[in-house]
């Protein structure tokens, strides 16, 4: 109620249709009455803009230009975009690869975080964290994921072609990070397993931060199952973490790279793990081309910046 | 009804209004005794719906499955961290050591000690700057958070927009241009280049406004009217009630300066943290197979403890909190 009284509060002035110098009157009056609270930003604000802001405004236009890190950036206008679009097979194989991964790390991992993040919620207290634990600690440990180098190993060391040849499955050693119609999947299985990330402990905190009178109000109201529970009163009550987890969860799924560089190698056989992401890795820090390394990111903020609003639109209702 | 309604005349309209005002409150009276009847007669009128036994159980097996896969391939990493180099490279491979050993972590800090700086340096570096780091981020974000999502002003919505899209940015570029930044304040190679890059993430900030969004405003405008300024309303009223979010951000802001290695912005060896120590140690290959596994499970425990103490921490206040409406 008050926020939407504050809000009229400032659009009304607007409403009148102010000259130009009335609007900036009030604006200015409105930041001296509002003083304190860019003294509470001002903290972060200052580290936020020198050290965030300003290296993304200095690094946007660099897309449009030529630059080998040596020499100055030379300006090419969008001859970037068209080598990009027209040019390079490899980019176009990287938007199918980095697709299939965004899919499996994006809307399929973000619908797991959130049933295990309500099932373990409905648990005892200890259970609690540890499950939270569990799912959480793959992400926690920075690159634990070159574990999954012994599991999926090609030679008879590794511990699934042991496995498999013990059990009498295979009689020879598969190449599961080698092969090209393998790699894929084995890739995807250990992404998911490190996609619990961020977006899932957000999650947690969202359902730990729910009221219990309300479920209790809920029962009274007429509740029938917890079906129904999810839907009235957790889901509207942890909106806000919800598209927290969704932001993460998509720059998660667009960024996939170092997973399938480490346990892949680099390049991959065929390009079969190669995304977006590893593209630019590849034109930036080995080809020194960091001009057209840069359009592919910018390409890819794009898009990210694109789904990023439609999931907004979805979630709309609980973005305030 | 003889009358239409729009021939009615305005007292008259009011009183059917009222009429069918107090019919609908009626049937709605009705309805709710009838319900509360039904709930009291039903036992535990006070307790969760459709909480039972079997689903508890049900859920504990399906997260206990879901958990294994989780979980094996860090006890793989604990395992080979305990097992002897012979052992690493038996056929076929064993899912447990059969001489335990630690040999693999008395390697490591042998190999850390006879580097150039002592390995408390390194110690030291890793726990100062995740310390200033941690707790800097997390009082300035959460402030920042608060004016961000509780109170209006000119430049808000701008500003809530630069950080949702300051988080979605991600360019190989932007290293450079941090280093550029970095090298105009003359911060290269000093504790300044560890810390400030991770203060100024928008991250913590992100989830703190989200979780703030959802602090009921009329417990802010009761303290306005008690007259709290915005600082006190902050960290008096609507921290207490963020605290899960709260013991989040550590998390995250603790796990993301332990791992700091610093990039391309400190080079001195008397200023590199212990990530970067043991990855310089692992990184001469295969002959350090079981090292690799001990330098792992040695950098996971510090995120950890605090994992699992902020998790308590959450858990003991949630279950004395209150008001939230």
């Amino acid at each position: 109620m008050a926020e939407q009284t504050a809000k009229k509060e400032i659009l009304l002035p607007s409403e009148r249709k102010m000259s130009r110098k009335e609007k900036r009157d009030y604006t200015l009056h409105e930041m001296k009455r509002n003083y304190m609270c860019y003294v509470m930003l001002a903290p972060f604000m200052i580290f936020f803009i020198i050290f965030t802001v300003v290296p993304v405004i200095m690094s946007l236009p660099m897309g449009f230009t030529s630059f080998d890190m040596a020499s100055f950036p030379k300006w090419v206008g969008f001859q970037n975009f068209y080598t990009l679009f027209l040019d390079d097979d490899v980019f176009m194989k990287s938007i199918r690869t980095t697709l299939i991964f965004a899919i499996f790390t994006g809307p399929l991992s973000y619908m797991m975080s959130f049933m295990l993040a309500w099932l373990i919620n409905e648990l005892h207290p200890t259970l609690k964290t540890l499950f939270t634990l569990v799912f959480y600690a793959p992400s926690m440990a920075g690159n634990i994921y070159f574990v999954w180098q012994l599991i999926f190993s090609g030679d008879q060391y590794g511990y699934l072609n042991a496995f498999l040849m013990e059990l009498g499955i295979t009689y020879n050693a598969k190449q599961w990070l080698t092969d090209a119609s393998l790699m894929l999947g084995c890739v995807i299985i250990v992404q998911l397993w490190v996609s619990m990330g961020a977006g899932f402990l957000a999650m947690r905190a969202g359902f730990q931060g729910i009221d219990k009178s309300m479920y209790e109000a809920g029962a009274i109201e007429g509740i029938k199952n917890r079906w129904q529970e999810l839907i009235y009163i957790t889901i509207p009550s942890m909106g806000p973490s919800l598209m927290f987890a969704a932001v993460m969860q998509i720059v998660q799924a667009f960024t996939c790279d170092i997973v399938g560089r480490t346990l892949a190698g680099f390049p991959s056989t065929d390009y079969k793990v190669h995304t977006i992401m590893t593209h630019a890795f590849d034109y930036g820090w080995v080809r020194y081309e960091m001009g057209y390394s840069a359009a592919i990111c910018f390409v890819l903020f794009v898009v990210m910046l694109v789904c990023n609003n439609l999931v907004g639109k979805m979630l709309g209702k609980y973005m305030d | 009804m003889a009358k239409k309604k729009k021939d009615l005349k305005p007292s008259e309209l009011a009183a059917l209004r009222e009429q069918e005002n107090a019919a609908a409150l009626a049937a709605l009276k009705k309805r709710r005794e009838k319900e509360h009847k039904k709930m009291l007669k039903s036992k535990g009128s006070n307790k969760r719906v459709g909480k039972s036994w079997t689903n508890d159980i049900g859920i504990f097996l399906l997260l206990f499955f879901m958990g294994l896969f989780m979980v094996f391939p860090i006890y793989l990493a604990v395992v080979n961290s305990i097992k002897p180099v012979q052992e690493v490279f038996l056929m076929p491979p064993k899912l447990y050591a059969m001489d335990p050993t630690t040999e693999n972590f008395r390697d490591l800090f042998k190999i850390a000690n006879n580097s150039w700086v002592p390995f408390s340096r390194n110690i030291f570096n890793s726990v100062f700057v995740t310390v200033v780091a941690t707790v800097l981020h997390v009082l300035f974000a959460s402030t920042a958070a608060f004016v961000l999502s509780k109170c209006r002003f000119p430049g808000f919505d701008f500003l809530n927009q630069v950080v949702v899209i300051a988080l979605l940015f991600n360019s190989t570029v932007l290293y450079i241009m941090q280093y550029m930044v970095m090298a105009t304040l003359g911060m290269i190679n000093t504790y300044s280049a560890l810390i400030l890059p991770i203060i100024s993430t928008s991250m913590g900030l992100y989830l703190m406004r989200q979780s703030m969004t959802t602090i009921p405003d009329a417990m802010i405008e009761a303290a306005k009217v008690d007259g709290a300024g915005l600082m006190r309303i902050c960290w008096g009223v609507v921290m207490p009630n963020c605290k899960p979010a709260l013991m989040t951000i550590i998390i995250f802001e603790f796990q993301t300066a332990w791992n700091a290695n610093g990039g391309g912005l400190v080079y001195d060896e008397a200023l590199k943290t212990i990530p970067v120590v043991v990855q310089q140690i692992a990184a001469a290959g295969i002959a350090r197979q079981g090292a690799i596994a001990a330098s792992a499970v040695v950098l996971m425990i510090p995120p950890l403890l605090v994992f699992v103490l902020a998790q308590r921490n959450v858990m003991e206040t949630m279950a004395h909190a209150g008001m939230k409406d």
